[in-house]
């Protein structure tokens, strides 16, 4: 077996080091009546070209975004990746190292952790943020319950541009913790009133923008009312890009920003794994969860970098910590800081504005479409239609002509019939004239 | 003949060592690099981009006016600056990696290359189903291969690491328990689990009971009846445990805790030790996570993403959250992705743990892993890791002080300080030496349940070369310790990038984010 060093003229020497009669020996303390002596329902090994064969079938029966016009957001983002980035991932130190709980040989890491911490700070306007969550739904979900640490109230109020998924991972996760949450009913148009829902039982309002439906939110006015009543705003976004255009959260009074960073990095991978961002005030920073990065010296006085804060941690708090979160997503983190290194404020600009006029272009295409009414007043890249028929039918029939033209809102948020005809689609750089053209033609087939 | 006779010297001139210093900070191949902010600049980037025509903004209102304060790099600095980062770290790819309870094994890039091709890497999960048929059946297969290894009845995939896994597993025992009528709120946990059980634990609303070890490291039985009030609704136990020893009265553990009406976590971090030797679900376990960048080798980079999915006992499978994978009457794979459209099949989810179906990125890592050892090679592989765990106990058992001495290791074995008593040397002294000699330390000071813990897992991807060296090295350094030669030792490490870091001034004056 290729991955396994041992021979058997190995193994029979190492046993006999022991003092062990036969392999059997070491597994002693296995009850005998539950041993196995084999694994008859699995095949035997196989050669690399066998496994290479094997899951080459799988993957030749999915449709890979970059093969069709592709307008499927909804949380997840197709965008181009330098070729560079997968390079360095790829590095052996980076790839194959644990946690950098051993700084001094672990400097590589840490130091792509701090200005990993420090690039998110800055691109959603905060003063801290963390080494990363597991993606953005769970980062959501930690943030409401930081939230109810620091105000210690237990009612979080969502709007209802949150992504359903992110809904659906706060509630059960507020639930399980004993607390409350107040969904709104989905903002499709981005006029819900969510300020008369505060109050002064409310921990924590959450907001997110661009919503699910693409609509951007004024933060100002409901982090001044949350801020009125001693709550705090949770800011959320599922497209990181667009903090390159749009004023941060950070800037409009948020004190938690979480969000998916996965567009910056990482590819699409049906849905994982993906990396949370999670940023918020300095005076808040006892109460995060999740890893820090913190800069420090080494005993010959020389710049070095730390984790930091671990009182907060499970490892050494226990069933006191502030989250059972062990991990990060280390090399997804390092994905997003390359990226973001290779583009720049400068280069992020110029992305999100392409990704900005190319979402323009095809609403403005599409709305002409007849049979195709756009919901949204402002967007980034992204937006929500409805259409005179089905959303999910449309976009079977689609596919059906090589098209995957966008997200019908009822895969999300089934049993609502008022969401039944409306289509999420964004558009981002990779999609070209060609591609709006085939969509629209499509479509106007489709609903003719 | 002689040529060139005043040209390069093909052999250095003896010299006398020491410890040089250089103008630029940097020592021969290990180059230093400032931080992003201080090299790079903010009109420079690494990318160009195609022409796009400007249009109006429809951004209402929220354009941008904060600064971007976001410094570039050209591609080629950009390379330099991460490879120069890189050759920072240790890593399995460099050396043994003995971490005990991570299982630094081999990461194959052949699962590098299945993860990144395009039906895998470039499918989204919101596309519809019809056009991603693949990408459900492999997530379909590792389920399969997972239950089969386990004796599960049932698997929920989404899970993003271990300890999303405990808590969704235990939100499975506590729907469970709703669905009974019963508001059972303590878990009992033994001193010597991992930190994230506990915090899972209490995450979820409820109280945390302590089960002591007995002497020999493994949990006692009667201690656990003790405790085995109709409070209790589950116990959480790892095995085998962090001490390296597998569980042998989790049976009669099992059922007592089911006699009692309670349900059985147990914690998979080191399921890598009996893959093939015994089957959980066998055991009478209702519920665990399986670390798949542990047991299955995805790789852990440089912390995450990991993936836990958790395997369910027949008992708690109706409350797995969405979305899970259904087989239809053809056996054909299909995704439940809402609580509307499970409760219409009769499931009763506890909820969404997470946005879309999971880390499919490890599930295809994990399954290509699978696939390439078989029933065969992942058999041979536990028993590889446990020979060699049990080889590095056996040689190294008169110099160091193993922790339980009288039962067989499991993959990992523990020591405990005993060995460095009045030596001056601590448990930390004596792991930063071993970086000096190009390893990286095993897990100290956990578990919590010995002093000064020293906990070695050196999995079954070393060759017996590569074990004796490191048992030879570990034997030179106890020797060393034990020959009063305490200073050098918490002078250690010295050959490293960094020498030991100041840890109090980095919590005390926490800098987590370069200043503008």
């Amino acid at each position: 077996m290729r991955y396994l060093p041992l021979s058997d003229a190995d193994r029979a020497d190492m046993l006999a080091a022991i003092g062990a009669a036969s392999i059997d020996d070491l597994f002693a303390d296995l009850p005998a009546d539950k041993r196995l002596s084999a694994l008859p329902n699995l095949p035997l090994h196989m050669s690399e070209p066998a496994v290479a064969r094997r899951l080459g079938a799988l993957a030749a029966k999915n449709t890979p975004a970059g093969a069709v016009p592709f307008f499927v957001g909804a949380g997840a983002y197709k965008h181009h990746v330098p070729a560079t980035v997968d390079h360095l991932i790829q590095r052996s130190e980076f790839l194959t190292s644990y946690t950098p709980y051993q700084p001094e040989i672990a400097q590589g890491t840490l130091q792509v952790l701090f200005e990993f911490q420090t690039q998110v700070a800055r691109l959603t306007g905060m003063e801290v943020a963390n080494a990363s969550m597991y993606d953005g739904s769970t980062a959501l979900a930690e943030a409401v319950l930081m939230a109810h640490r620091i105000t210690r109230r237990d009612k979080a109020v969502l709007s209802g541009g949150v992504h359903p998924h992110y809904r659906g991972v706060v509630e059960t996760v507020t639930r399980l913790s004993g607390h409350q949450v107040e969904s709104l009913p989905p903002d499709v148009a981005g006029t819900e009133d969510i300020l008369s829902r505060i109050d002064d039982t409310t921990s924590c309002v959450v907001v997110q923008s661009p919503s699910f439906y693409g609509q951007l939110y004024d933060l100002k006015p409901i982090a001044d009312k949350a801020h009125a009543v001693g709550a705090l705003l949770i800011a959320s976004f599922t497209e990181v890009v667009s903090l390159g255009l749009i004023e941060p959260p950070g800037a409009q009074g948020a004190d938690i920003v979480v969000g998916e960073g996965q567009s910056l990095g990482n590819p699409l991978s049906f849905g994982g794994p993906y990396v949370g961002l999670f940023a918020t005030r300095q005076k808040y920073v006892r109460q995060m969860p999740g890893r820090l990065c913190g800069e420090t010296v080494d005993a010959d006085g020389r710049r070095a970098f730390v984790l930091t804060l671990s009182a907060r941690e499970q490892h050494i708090r226990r069933e006191k910590a502030t989250s059972n979160i062990c991990t990060n997503a280390g090399l997804c983190a390092l994905a997003f800081s390359i990226h973001l290194t290779l583009l720049g404020g400068a280069g992020l600009t110029k992305l999100a504005r392409i990704n900005h006029a190319n979402a323009v272009k095809l609403a403005d295409r599409l709305a002409a479409v007849p049979g195709v009414e756009l919901l949204n007043a402002s967007f980034f890249n992204e937006f929500a239609l409805r259409l005179a028929k089905d959303a999910a039918a449309v976009v079977e029939t689609l596919a059906g002509r090589g098209i995957l033209a966008g997200v019908p809102a009822s895969r999300l948020e089934p049993g609502r019939p008022e969401l039944d005809n409306v289509l999420v689609v964004a558009s981002t750089e990779v999609n070209t004239d060609d591609d709006r053209a085939a969509f629209a033609g499509a479509l106007r087939e489709a609903l003719a | 003949m002689t040529m060139n006779a005043v040209g390069r010297l093909t052999a250095p001139v003896p010299t006398e060592a020491h410890d040089v210093a250089t103008f630029t900070g940097n020592r021969g191949l290990a180059i230093e690099e400032p931080l992003l902010f201080e090299v790079g600049r903010p009109d420079v980037s690494g990318v160009d981009f195609d022409d796009v025509d400007d249009v109006m903004p429809r951004l209402g209102g929220q354009v941008r006016m904060a600064p971007l304060d976001l410094p570039g790099l050209s591609e080629p600095e950009t390379m330099r600056h991460y490879v120069r980062l890189s050759r920072q770290n240790y890593a399995i790819d460099l050396g043994l990696y003995p971490l005990g309870s991570c299982t630094m094994k081999h990461n194959p890039r052949l699962n590098e290359a299945m993860a990144r091709l395009p039906g895998f890497a470039d499918v989204h999960p919101l596309q519809p189903l019809s056009t991603v048929a693949g990408a459900v059946d492999l997530v379909a297969e590792l389920g399969r291969w997972l239950l089969e290894l386990t004796g599960m009845a049932s698997v929920a995939m989404s899970p993003k690491a271990g300890a999303h896994g405990e808590m969704c597993g235990m939100a499975a025992i506590k729907a469970a328990l709703a669905d009974r009528g019963e508001a059972r709120d303590v878990v009992l946990v033994p001193e010597s689990a991992h930190g994230t059980n506990p915090a899972t634990a209490a995450q979820l609303g409820f109280r945390v009971v302590a089960v002591p070890a007995r002497p020999d490291g493994t949990v006692d039985p009667e201690e656990v009846r003790k405790r085995l009030t109709p409070e209790v609704a589950a116990i959480m136990l790892t095995n085998p445990n962090t001490c390296g020893l597998f569980e042998r009265d989790i049976v009669g553990i099992a059922e007592a805790v089911h006699a009692a009406g309670a349900y059985f976590y147990a914690d998979g971090a080191n399921f890598n030790a009996i893959v093939g030797k015994v089957r959980p679900g066998d055991l009478g376990v209702d519920a665990m996570h399986i670390n798949l960048h542990k047991t299955f080798s995805t790789p852990h980079g440089g912390g995450g993403p990991g993936a836990g999915p958790v395997v369910l006992s027949e008992r708690l499978a109706p409350y797995a959250p969405v979305p899970f994978v259904r087989f239809d009457a053809e056996g054909a794979a299909e995704f439940v992705e809402t609580r509307k459209i499970a409760g219409e099949l009769g499931a009763k989810p506890f909820g969404r743990i997470t946005a879309f179906h999971g880390q499919m990125g490890m599930f295809v890592r994990a399954l290509a892993y699978m696939l390439s050892h078989g029933a065969d090679g992942l058999r041979q592989a536990s028993e590889d890791a446990v020979l060699a765990a049990n080889y590095v106990k056996a040689r190294l058992a008169d110099v160091m002080t193993v922790a339980f001495p009288d039962r067989p290791a499991m993959h990992e074995v523990l020591f405990d300080d005993r060995f460095l008593a009045d030596t001056g040397v601590t448990t930390l002294d004596f792991a930063k030496a071993m970086i000096d000699e190009g390893y990286h330390p095993m897990t100290m000071y956990f578990p919590l349940v010995v002093h000064g813990a020293l906990l070695i897992e050196p999995t079954e991807s070393e060759s017996k070369a590569s074990l004796d060296q490191f048992v030879d090295t570990l034997r030179h350094l106890a020797e060393r310790a034990k020959s009063g030669d305490a200073d050098a030792f918490r002078a250690a490490p010295r050959l490293a990038p960094r020498r030991r870091v100041d840890e109090t001034l980095a919590a005390r004056q926490p800098k987590l984010v370069q200043p503008v």
